[in-house]
């Protein structure tokens, strides 16, 4: 296992660590996506996972949000192991993963989408009869929105209308109304503009300040430095090295990312 | 990082003169609907007297609820429809799941009524019968379309012949015939009866004895198939606006991806909108058993295509998400008052098929302008 200083303070400060991966496989067919990788993420942490095309980081963490199941390794979440059996279960559990796709429907308004499937209801008649609590759904939305300080044009507009970094801060507004313990996002800043993606980044920072962690899968190495604690990169479904991201620059996570350098390599050989 | 207010993220700015204009283009796409039936309406008011040289007026009571009376099956069966096209579905069945429901409430009134039960007692049964039936084909078709993901078009439209298929083996081929006589009433009787002219009045429930002019100048005001419509209707727009349920419907229309990952139970929500729209269709048909007193295998068939013409003219779009239920109340409206309109102006009939078609493709074409003129105004 790779030490890094960053790690060591962790422990120092006798956290532990929300989610620990050891020694992950996960396979298709001929082809390990995922190579006996170890990875830990520590409260409040933002930890950038980056690496070429076909590294295997989508495929790493669709193992932890119960996408795939892996081969071989272990996955522990808060303390306890876990082995998703679905999205949902990971998700329930409060893993939350944003997509480039979002998981939102496009159809509804900003209240109804944070509240998707989690609809509060008011009754009538004795509990005969449950309606809609639009008036609580909005009251709660707007105040975790406020939270995160995101302001709308209008909350009741289909969101569908609205830009997708818009659409990415419903999405990340979501994930903290329901007290998520853990955000993945997969490349969150594709397809957006600049000015957007800037947007997307300072909510990064508004899920530490949350104390929520957020693993960030993104190629866009000035953004990874913008906002990560951490940096580990995979290559060719190996972990190659893990680095606080202080102690590091651009240029030598690039050669980590071509392969160039290995950090495991050196502890095979020596 | 602490932001003041002032620097807040500021998500997207809009100025309120781009917005009002939007707005407009959205309140006109909403409407035009009911605008286009104002101007029919008025249109037919005008024209109908002239062409058939004033005697006959198309703003009567008695028209108006001819018309009512006209789009109740149209109106029952888009409704289930409306609600399975929202959540990106399709039912092909209702057409005949309504002559399926016809033959089969027919037949247990009937023989309930010949085993010596009360007439209201056969008419419920024969309700309860009707329901569970067709919500038991509704169940099939759901199931099979949620959990063995076979595509709705195809399922339905197999299942639409298969319904088919048992409504004539269980007539036989023949009209149900030799119900109880006083069924007419349960279909036919109004909540209110007005007579006009010298000694006429207002009558509630119950038919007033009149005969002769009296009788010829009676209307009959809400119906009891017009009113357990307008019951039906009520309780789709709840269910839509005001329930889970509905908010289940649209955002399975909207994502289905996004439905299932917010653990919307989304299997046992798409069979349960092909069951509520095999029983709206049920109701239609056990209706018509009321309105007739008989019950028909081919009463249905020809009402699938303008029950979705109907709901396609609401405003429901055909790729899931979007839709409500008064709007496919305004286009059975539509349909409706077009038909009737032209009947009264002495126009063949088979013109009404020509300006139904027309009104369709409009309605698709105004929503596709309304996205382009918005798409328009937002990349301004
Ligand atoms: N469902 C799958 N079936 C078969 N092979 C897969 C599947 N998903 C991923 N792979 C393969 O696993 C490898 C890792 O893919 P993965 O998507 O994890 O890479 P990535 O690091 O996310 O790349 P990118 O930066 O392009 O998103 C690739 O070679 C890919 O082709
Ligand atoms: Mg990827």
């Amino acid at each position: 296992m790779i030490t890094t200083t960053s790690q060591a303070e962790a422990r120092q400060q006798k956290r532990e660590p929300v989610l620990s991966i050891r020694q992950l496989v996960k396979r298709f067919g001929g082809l390990t996506a995922v190579n006996k990788v170890d990875m830990d993420v520590y409260p409040g942490e933002v930890v950038g996972l980056v690496g070429d095309n076909a590294a295997g980081k989508s495929t790493l963490i669709k193992c932890v949000s119960g996408v795939y199941h892996p081969e071989d390794g272990e996955i522990y979440f808060q303390g306890r192991r876990v082995n998703f059996a679905r999205p949902i279960d990971a998700r329930n559990a409060g893993i939350e993963t944003i997509y480039q796709d979002l998981a939102l429907a496009g159809n509804l308004n900003v209240s109804a989408n944070i509240f998707m499937g989690r609809e509060a209801k008011k009754r009538h008649l004795g509990g005969l009869i449950h309606t809609l609590d639009e008036r609580y759904m909005l009251d709660e939305s707007k105040q975790v929105l406020d939270t995160l300080e995101i302001r709308f044009p209008s909350y009741t507009e289909q969101i569908e209308k609205l830009s997708g970094g818009q659409r990415q801060a419903v999405a990340i507004a979501r994930a903290v109304y329901w007290q998520a313990r853990l955000m993945i996002m997969d490349e969150p800043t594709n397809n957006l503009g600049v000015v957007e993606q800037r947007k997307v980044l300072e909510l990064i920072h508004k899920l530490k300040e949350q104390d929520v962690p957020v693993i960030l899968i993104s190629h866009t190495l000035p953004d990874v430095f913008a906002v990560t604690d951490r940096i580990v990169v995979l290559h060719r479904g190996r972990k190659v090295t893990e680095k606080s991201t202080s102690e590091t620059d651009s240029q030598e996570i690039v050669q980590y990312m071509v392969g160039a350098l290995d950090d495991s390599a050196e502890i095979r050989t020596a | 990082m602490a932001l003041g207010k002032q620097q807040a993220i500021e998500v997207g700015t809009t100025t309120s003169q781009r917005e009002r204009r939007k707005q407009l283009v959205l309140l006109l796409s909403r409407v035009w609907a009911w605008v286009f039936l104002g101007i029919l309406i008025v249109f037919f008011i005008v024209s109908v007297p002239i062409v058939s040289e004033g005697s006959v007026t198309f703003l009567t009571v008695r028209n108006s609820q001819n018309i009512l009376v006209a789009i109740t099956p149209v109106l029952l069966l888009g409704l289930g429809q409306t609600f399975v096209i929202i959540a990106g579905g399709i039912d092909l069945s209702v057409g005949w799941m309504m002559s399926l429901a016809s033959v089969i409430s027919a037949l247990v009134i009937r023989e309930t009524f010949n085993v010596g039960q009360p007439l209201l007692a056969a008419v419920i049964i024969g309700f309860v019968a009707t329901v569970v039936g067709t919500g038991f084909v509704g169940f099939l078709n759901g199931t099979i379309i949620a959990r063995l993901k076979v595509p709705a078009f195809i399922v339905t439209l197999g299942s639409s012949f298969i319904v088919r298929g048992v409504a004539f083996l269980l007539t036989d081929n023949t009209t149900v015939i030799g119900l109880p006589p006083g069924l007419r009433d349960y279909g036919n009787n109004a909540l209110i009866y007005l007579i006009r002219g010298e000694g006429g009045g207002v009558y509630f429930l119950n038919s007033p004895d009149v005969t002769g002019d009296l009788l010829r100048n009676m209307d009959r005001v809400l119906p009891y198939p017009v009113v357990l419509t307008v019951i039906v209707v009520a309780i789709a727009m709840f269910l839509l606006k005001k329930t889970q349920f509905g908010r289940h419907t649209y955002a399975i229309g909207g994502n289905l991806e996004a439905a299932l990952r917010a653990g919307i139970p989304v299997d046992r929500h798409i069979i349960s909108l092909y069951m509520l729209s095999a029983v709206t269709a049920g109701i239609a048909g056990f209706l018509s058993t009321l309105r007739f007193t008989a019950g028909s295998a081919v009463i249905g068939d020809p009402l699938l295509l303008s029950s979705i013409a109907a709901v396609i003219i609401g405003g429901v779009s055909l790729f899931g998400g979007a839709g409500s239920v008064m709007g496919t109340v305004i286009g059975a409206l539509l349909i409706a008052v077009l038909t009737t309109g032209l009947v009264m102006l002495n126009v063949l009939p088979f013109w009404q098929f020509i300006v139904v078609g027309v009104v369709v493709i409009l309605a698709v074409l105004i929503d596709q302008a309304r996205d382009l003129i918005i798409g328009r105004f937002e990349s301004e």
